[in-house]
């Protein structure tokens, strides 16, 4: 294994085991968005939604837990000094970088799985849909996680951290937002998914994974420096 | 320095802006279809293009900044930020004066073009906050350069993916293929928007001038304290700038 892999599986284990014993983020993520559609099935007092209500209401919710975990993705490398660690130990600095992404991912991964069964419960007639609207999730994902670090790796240092995670993320994510939506309405209509635009869609949200991953990567470098 | 010229290039500014609006209103055709309410364009169009220009130049000033580790160009992208969020501001004014005129709303929000430039604009709004959080000058500056090219890079990547969600009111003159403006439009639109970069490119200069003489002022009154002058007087050193230092070191 290379020694960027190394890095990168040693951090991935460190934070994996981590959220094991503590269960700082998942629970709460999950709590959260549960709670939001309980808010939003007697906000909006309907039992069914359907089309562009139910991707708006399952994509709000699942931005807001993702805030939650973003926020706290760098606090025990700050507070118990896991950065000074990390700049003290030979690695290549992006493999940190890599490896929060990767845990982003996997906590916003967990969180779907158990939310979005949730979601069809409370909301959805018609559950054909949901096969297809994976990818548009594992999309989105990316683009989170990528995303999600390079905002809290720049918020934790700074003084008002809980503040500055949603003030910066929710802007740059609002292109992502609409994509996801957009790939999702078709897909959660009343009389089953059809696949209008579909394809674009997938092709949006890919192109920003894409722009993202790499500026994350390239810059990373200067968050750590001190 | 950068105070250099500053004269000749705001009396150019001046000419060129009264210039295009010479051509606006005293030569230009009225437009067809909108008349007069139509001239805004000239204004508003500019505004917008030299904004997002700014906004961008911002990024690579950020990213030279990392590269070089060098103060000015933090200095120059905190400053081209800073000008084209001022006109970033009058092209949403502009925008909405026309969008009243026009469609008889001061917004509308399934309008691809507004949405995006709202959007962008908004993201630009935290610079300031997310600067003023960061206590370490030296990473302050750092940070701000990450942001500055995290967003430049967002700004085309979000005009993409708000027009993916299409819809048509907002006129498109330069991309249509059925010909776009007639001749004379063109050219007063092109002088319009060289009057407008020269302007953002003054104001730069004089925001940057500015900095300069403060940075310098502060360090004159440090080493007469160091000489122990005044020193039973509070300094100017109450409260913390968010604008980076530009004393030379």
């Amino acid at each position: 294994m290379t020694p960027f892999g190394q890095a990168f599986a040693a951090i991935v284990a460190k934070d994996l085991r981590t959220e094991l014993r503590t269960m700082r983020s998942l629970p709460a993520m999950v709590l959260f968005a549960v709670t939001t559609f309980v808010i939003f099935r007697f906000g909006l007092d309907r039992t069914a939604l359907s089309g562009s209500l139910a991707s708006g209401v399952i994509w709000t919710t699942l931005l807001f837990a993702a805030v939650l975990g973003i926020n706290r993705i760098f606090l025990p490398e700050r507070e118990e000094g896991g950065f000074d660690a990390f700049r003290l130990a030979p690695v290549d600095r992006p493999a940190l970088f890599a490896a929060k992404a990767a845990v982003l991912f996997l906590y916003l991964a967990v969180l779907e799985v158990i939310v979005v069964p949730v979601f069809a419960v409370f909301f959805l007639q018609e559950w054909s849909g949901l096969a297809p609207m994976i990818v548009v999730l594992l999309l989105t994902n990316l683009g989170f996680a990528a995303l999600g670090t390079l905002i809290s790796s720049m918020a934790v240092n700074s003084r008002a951290r809980d503040l500055l995670v949603p003030l910066l993320l929710l802007p740059l994510v609002v292109p992502l937002m609409i994509a996801a939506t957009g790939a999702t309405t078709h897909l959660l209509d009343a009389g089953g998914p059809s696949y209008d635009k579909f394809g674009t869609w997938l092709l949006v949200l890919g192109l920003y994974d894409g722009i993202f991953c790499l500026v994350g990567y390239a810059v990373f470098d200067f968050l750590l420096e001190d | 320095m950068s105070g250099r010229g500053l004269g000749q290039l705001s009396i150019a500014t001046a000419l060129v802006l009264l210039a295009g609006f010479g051509l606006v209103f005293f030569w230009v055709p009225m437009d067809a279809i909108e008349g007069f309410r139509q001239k805004i364009f000239y204004l508003h169009v500019p505004l917008a293009i030299v904004a997002l220009c700014g906004f961008m130049a911002g990024g690579v000033e950020g990213f030279r900044h990392l590269r070089s580790n060098d103060r000015r160009h933090d200095a120059n992208s905190y400053v081209f930020i800073h000008i084209s969020v001022v006109f970033g501001v009058a092209t949403l004014i502009t925008g909405m004066i026309w969008a009243k005129a026009s469609w008889g709303h001061y917004w509308v929000w399934d309008e691809p073009t507004l949405v995006s430039f709202l959007i962008v604009f908004l993201l630009y709004c935290t610079y300031y906050p997310f600067r003023y959080a960061i206590e370490d000058r030296d990473r302050q500056a750092r940070y701000a350069s990450v942001f500055a090219i995290t967003a430049g890079a967002f700004v085309p990547l979000n005009f993409m993916a708000v027009r993916m969600a299409e819809s048509l009111i907002h006129p498109r003159v330069f991309a249509t293929s059925q010909g776009g403006l007639p001749g004379s439009m063109l050219f007063t639109f092109l002088v319009c928007l060289v009057g407008v970069a020269l302007l953002w490119v003054t104001l730069v200069k004089l925001e940057l001038l500015g900095k300069q003489t403060s940075g310098q002022v502060s360090k004159l009154r440090r080493a007469l304290e160091a000489e122990g002058f005044g020193k039973s007087e509070p300094t100017g050193t109450v409260g913390r700038r968010i604008a980076p230092n530009l004393e030379a070191r």
